[in-house]
């Protein structure tokens, strides 16, 4: 018997080409067998693949494919099997077709091991992070024990997917290594010592927790990840508690009783009431506005506070939230700060009829000490459910100009929360496209202690009322 | 409320996850990283990285990126009005997340989905965030998965699917009735429309313009949904019968079918009992029937008692045996559609018994050989020196095939 010997790295080529220069030279599978190591049979004679001319040997696609597999079977008898197909497909040509012989069918069998044990190499090999996590280009590692030659075809796949990095992978026998964009392969590397990578405890983290307890099926979990791999997985630690806990943890999730709903449902859920306005006939808007519950504050004030005005208005007016005067009345701005407002219209020119008036939030917010109701600004929250009706009023009178009086009507319409001082006389783009005209609110007016600060802050809402007027004309 | 670890939100937020069946990665458009400009790549057929001892297999990254939500829905852990703690990724942290796990080799890509917070627009427009970094700025060339949420403004569907490989909807429920009732914030119009919205972009993303233009790709690996089984009390016809539509109508990848499991602070309204895994089972095996086997809708259901399918046999075994008259078929000569109906016969095998009999007269150690289950097929087929004799036409077969009938326990 003759023994060809292989090299134990790029043994796929090496084959090939022994494998045809044998065929060529007429050697029959009885005569010849190849092998890794040059100890064979004890009347083996090492021999070098013949000097053929090889040119005329014609094998079918479906062979040279399964080849490329088989080569990297475990099966020290693979490179003779392959060999005996090889010689007998040069007589049989439908061989590969047929399903049912049983050579084809071994080493079908083979190449699906190969191609299995390829698969759960992209699949289980994990990296630790060897190098600095901030470096420009990455570098990491891998221990990994296949079960086949799987390293050398694998490899690509790794350099295809993790090119921008530096990486290797370390294994019994061959190592592949990625630095720099080249990759390349070492015999027999110790394996490393790799240091704790705090990912994995992330990762264990991960597989914990979408892990469902109440649908425990062990068997289709080892089929697919065979212990063998557990070890040098992470994540698998783990497995043991995770079975032994399931049956407990799901006993408990059905035993425990129903809790009652968090504080917070009915707040969040009506927040979340369709749409971001109130989408019915405007006959019907003071109605639903009487029934309003999208925020707590229904509970203590009176009524709701409506807006009012013509239908289509050139001009609106949004103060804070009524007072407490408004809350018993039910109108707008008839309070002190009311006054204030309406005497600054009156130097301005503007007519209370002929300007929409309302509020960014309808209910009056305040706080009960002794016998007094004292105001309390509105908070984000109450301002954003109650946008839902000033959008609501905006979208049916449709006016050109919208007078913001002081911080929580501004944020209504611009959403933003910054001091008045510095926005004050300007216009900002606002609530339904358009322009906020912000200043004072007249109770700020009525709260200034100076006596002639109070009268400039008057001349400036004034002088704002006049500019809102202005670019209110059509 | 203290500020929360990576750890402990990753540990809240994969565990409100965990209830979407769907972890493909596979079925996508073919890329990789060879340049050196990015990070990943896509073979098109799909890797699980891990698998939990759920048997469900893990190939991505599978969290929300809130819990919080607005809508009630029973079925939900995460509905506004269960107890669990709620938590928030930031855009950065889930990026950060998805790279340093993807380049440790733990996963294929991410599976993003969201409770609702605020509005529509505003959930779908953060999980696009996300994608857009992943992809722009990161350079990320692995799988993505996007939930879109159906009330969200087209241009962000639009712009999901071109981030994404797979967008999903669930349907959640087979009915809309149940869809009202369980999940009284959804609409199942608005879903219906949503899905035929993702299948016109996705042929119009097909369509070369006459300057030979190719349009962005939209969603390449297609769309999904997931409906859950064992929450209403529609019967596996009914299931069925939507799965159908919803394949014909927008072009499914797939229906994932979810029994329903116990969850963590459950409500009131729903049956807390282990989940009917079998039937799940059941119904997936169906499901590959109407798809792989040309099998009509009517022809499983016809043999299913009250609409719901057979536990203790498999539906291909329950339609033969229902319908002996066209067996045993001879494996030698048979048509492949007559192949693809026996019991204990998969696609592969059909395929190599059609390519093997051209060159010889297949026995029966054969067929074993080319991958059949002869335990079931073996009396409903003949081949060269095998004969099931009278045993298809037996009283007794189905007994052979289910399990052994239980003795129920006096105490």
């Amino acid at each position: 018997m003759q023994r060809i010997v292989l090299p134990r790295l790029g043994v796929d080529k090496a084959w090939r080409d022994a494998a045809r220069a044998c065929l060529a030279a007429g050697l029959s599978p009885e005569d010849v067998t190849f092998g890794q190591e040059a100890a064979g049979g004890l009347f083996d004679e090492v021999i070098q693949p013949p000097k053929v001319d090889a040119s005329q040997i014609k094998v079918p696609k479906s062979f040279v494919s399964l080849a490329q597999s088989v080569v990297w079977h475990a099966d020290q008898r693979r490179f003779d099997k392959l060999y005996a197909c090889l010689h007998r497909l040069q007589r049989e040509r439908g061989l590969m077709q047929d399903r049912a012989d049983p050579l084809v069918q071994s080493l079908r069998e083979m190449e699906k091991a190969v191609h299995r044990c390829q698969h759960k190499m992209k699949a289980f090999v994990r990296f630790r992070e060897i190098g600095d996590p901030e470096a420009a280009r990455r570098s990491f590692a891998a221990w990994f024990e296949p079960t086949h030659h799987t390293v050398e075809p694998t490899a690509t796949f790794f350099s295809k997917r993790f090119a921008d990095m530096d990486w290797r992978i370390v294994t019994p026998d061959v190592t592949a290594i990625f630095e720099a964009g080249a990759l390349r392969f070492a015999l027999d590397m110790p394996k490393p010592e790799l240091l704790e990578d705090a990912h994995e405890d992330l990762w264990t983290t991960y597989f914990c927790n979408i892990f469902n307890p109440a649908r425990l099926k062990v068997n289709a979990m080892t089929s697919e990840m065979p212990k063998k791999y557990w070890k040098n997985l992470p994540e698998a630690a783990s497995i043991p508690r995770l079975i032994s806990e399931a049956p407990a943890r799901a006993r408990a999730m059905a035993e425990a009783a129903p809790t009652l709903p968090p504080l917070r449902t009915a707040r969040v859920q009506s927040a979340a009431t369709r749409g971001t306005y109130w989408d019915g006939p405007s006959s019907g808007l003071a109605a639903a506005l009487a029934g309003c519950q999208r925020c707590p504050l229904h509970c203590q004030a009176t009524q709701v506070v409506a807006g009012e005005g013509p239908e289509q208005a050139g001009i609106m007016v949004v103060g804070e939230q009524p007072g407490d005067r408004e809350d018993l009345e039910g109108r707008p701005f008839v309070g002190p700060a009311g006054q204030v407002l309406l005497h600054a219209m009156q130097q301005a020119g503007l007519q209370r009829d002929a300007v929409y008036l309302t509020n960014a939030v309808k209910h009056f917010k305040h706080e009960v000490r002794g016998k007094r109701r004292i105001h309390q600004t509105p908070d984000r929250h109450e301002v954003e459910h109650c946008r839902f009706w000033l959008d609501t009023e905006i979208r049916q009178v449709k006016p050109q100009i919208i007078v913001a009086l002081g911080a929580t009507a501004a944020l209504a319409l611009t959403g933003r929360k910054d001091a008045i001082a510095a926005r004050r006389g300007r216009t900002e783009p606002g609530l339904g496209g358009v322009p906020a005209l912000i200043t004072y609110h007249p109770a700020h007016i009525l709260r200034l202690p100076e006596r002639a600060d109070q009268e400039a802050a008057r001349q400036a809402l004034t002088r704002d009322l006049v500019a809102a007027k202005a670019l209110a004309v059509p | 409320m203290a500020q929360r670890t990576i750890n402990e939100k990753l540990a809240i937020l994969s565990d409100a996850a965990k209830y979407d069946a769907s972890c493909a990665s596979s079925g996508s458009t073919k890329r990789d990283s060879r340049d050196g400009k990015g990070l990943g790549s896509n073979t098109g057929s799909g890797i699980c990285h891990s698998y939990a001892p759920d048997g469900r297999c893990i190939s991505l990254l599978k969290i929300l990126m809130t819990n919080f939500c607005i809508y009630d829905c029973v079925y939900c852990v995460n509905r506004v009005s269960s107890n669990v703690e709620r938590v928030r990724f930031s855009v950065d942290e889930v990026v950060k997340l998805t790279i340093d796990f993807y380049r440790r080799n733990y996963i294929e890509g991410l599976f993003l989905s969201s409770g609702i917070i605020r509005s529509p627009d505003k959930t779908m427009e953060d999980m696009v965030r996300i994608a857009r970094k992943l992809r722009e700025e990161e350079n990320f060339r692995g799988y993505i998965h996007l939930k879109t949420i159906p009330d969200a403004a087209p241009e962000l569907i639009a712009e999901a699917g071109r981030l994404a490989d797979r967008l999903s909807i669930n349907v959640e429920l087979p009915t809309d009735q149940a869809v009202k009732d369980y999940a009284p914030e959804k609409s199942p119009d608005q879903i219906r429309k949503a899905m035929a919205d993702v299948k016109l972009r996705s042929i119009a993303s097909k369509d070369r313009s006459h300057s030979g233009k190719r349009p962005p790709r939209f969603a390449p690996a297609g769309q999904s949904t997931q409906v859950i089984v064992g929450a209403d009390g529609a019967n596996d016809a009914t299931i069925l019968g939507q799965s159908t539509r919803l394949y014909g109508s927008y072009g499914l990848k797939r229906v994932y079918y979810s029994a329903f499991s116990p969850i963590p602070d459950a409500s009131s309204r729903l049956p807390l009992v282990s989940p009917p895994l079998q039937r799940e089972h059941r119904l997936y095996q169906a499901d590959w029937l109407l798809r792989f086997y040309d099998f009509r809708l009517d022809e499983i259901t016809d043999t299913a008692l009250g609409g719901n399918l057979d536990l203790e046999i498999d539906p291909k075994l329950a339609w033969a045996l229902a319908h002996r008259e066209g067996f045993p078929v001879d494996v030698n000569s048979a048509p492949r559609e007559m192949l693809l109906r026996v019991p204990g016969f998969g696609v592969k095998t059909v395929n190599r018994i059609i390519a093997t009999r051209r060159h010889r007269t297949l026995r029966y150690e054969d067929v074993a050989r080319l991958g059949a289950s002869l335990k079931k097929a073996r009396v409903f087929i003949t081949a060269q020196g095998w004969s099931p004799g009278g045993l298809t036409d037996s009283a007794d077969l189905r007994a052979r095939f289910a399990p052994p009938p239980e003795q129920l326990s006096l105490f």
